[in-house]
């Protein structure tokens, strides 16, 4: 069922592609964790600013008190 | 081995692989350079399959000893091994479009074997988001990892099974099995394979366990101590 060996032209377009799939592929997982990083780097951020002024920032507590609950906790990711 | 040695190891690795394919190893008699493909294709099939069998073993650690650690490495496992999957079965079919002149063929036992794993294990992402309540999560990914796992030989038994002409063995010992330079050039790209895949689990594990983490730290500074309640695929640490 193997048909000839294809010319050398043509071949190398099929082997280009199937090697571009595999660095695509690997290039867009870690383009996506380079995005989850940086979402980590904001989360820190935040709670650096958390550290700094501890009053200021407490999202239950200020929910507590003004009786709104999407200040309370964030959406789940 | 720490992360940054392991990402070294694996960039030159496959850089090396690389090189030995296109510049070292022969072209194949009957298919000529076509064969290229081999060397990316199936060290991928070889390890997404093995990641599929590595998450079953940590889902059955899992449900012994209970403990979070393992149903997150054993999720990280199955859905690396579906990316992979996704390579495999695309690399599979320009392949096959160009030996065969078909994108696929239904009666090719590997290939359909394969496709029925994969999409198999594309349904444990959609099981695991169905479910909200995280220790019930756990335990039902737990026991679909361990059964669909029990499909993985399925795929090896297939390819040795098909008809030689159709989807040629690679190590056959006794009708030719590869020639000395392309088995190097194998194995090297195997390895690189390998290494890519640990260092990205590592990675995984070690982004999931650092975002667990800021996220408890969130809580508790934020002064709220409840656990958030919300739907998500990925084991809550």
């Amino acid at each position: 069922m193997i048909a000839d060996a294809l010319p050398l032209d043509e071949a190398g377009k099929y082997v280009a592609a199937a090697y571009l799939v595999f660095l695509a592929l690997i290039l867009i997982y870690v383009s996506i964790m380079g995005v989850r990083l940086q979402r980590l780097q904001q989360d820190l951020d935040e709670l650096l600013e958390l550290a700094e002024d501890p009053g200021s920032q407490r999202p239950a507590a200020r929910a507590a008190e003004t009786g709104d609950p999407r200040t309370g906790t964030g959406a789940q990711r | 081995m720490s992360l940054r040695a392991l990402s070294t190891a694996t960039v030159v690795t496959l850089t090396g692989a690389f090189a030995l394919v296109f510049f070292y190893a022969p072209n194949d008699a009957d298919q000529g350079f076509i064969q290229k493909i081999f060397y990316v294709h199936v060290p991928m099939a070889m390890i997404a399959l093995f990641g599929f069998v590595a998450g079953a073993v940590c889902a059955i650690q899992h449900l012994r000893t209970r403990e979070s650690k393992w149903d997150l490495r054993s999720y990280v496992f199955i859905h690396l091994s579906l990316i992979l999957g996704v390579g495999v079965l695309i690399t599979g079919s320009i392949w096959a479009r160009a030996s065969w002149g078909h994108w696929w063929v239904w009666d090719e036992p590997t290939l359909v074997s394969f496709l029925i794993v994969f999409l198999l294990y594309a349904c444990y992402q959609p099981l695991r988001f169905s479910i909200e309540d995280r220790a019930r999560q756990a335990r039902y990914a737990s026991v679909f990892a361990v059964t669909a796992g029990a499909f993985v030989p399925l795929n090896f038994l297939a390819v040795r099974l098909a008809q030689a002409y159709t989807h040629p063995r690679v190590f056959a010992t006794t009708d030719g099995g590869l020639p000395p330079k392309m088995q190097l050039t194998f194995y090297v790209a195997l390895l690189g394979m390998t290494l890519l895949y640990v260092t990205l689990w590592r990675y995984e594990i070690a982004a999931k366990l650092a975002r667990g983490r800021v996220r408890a730290l969130k809580r508790k500074l934020g002064g709220d101590d409840r656990i958030v309640v919300g739907r998500s695929a990925a084991p809550q640490l």
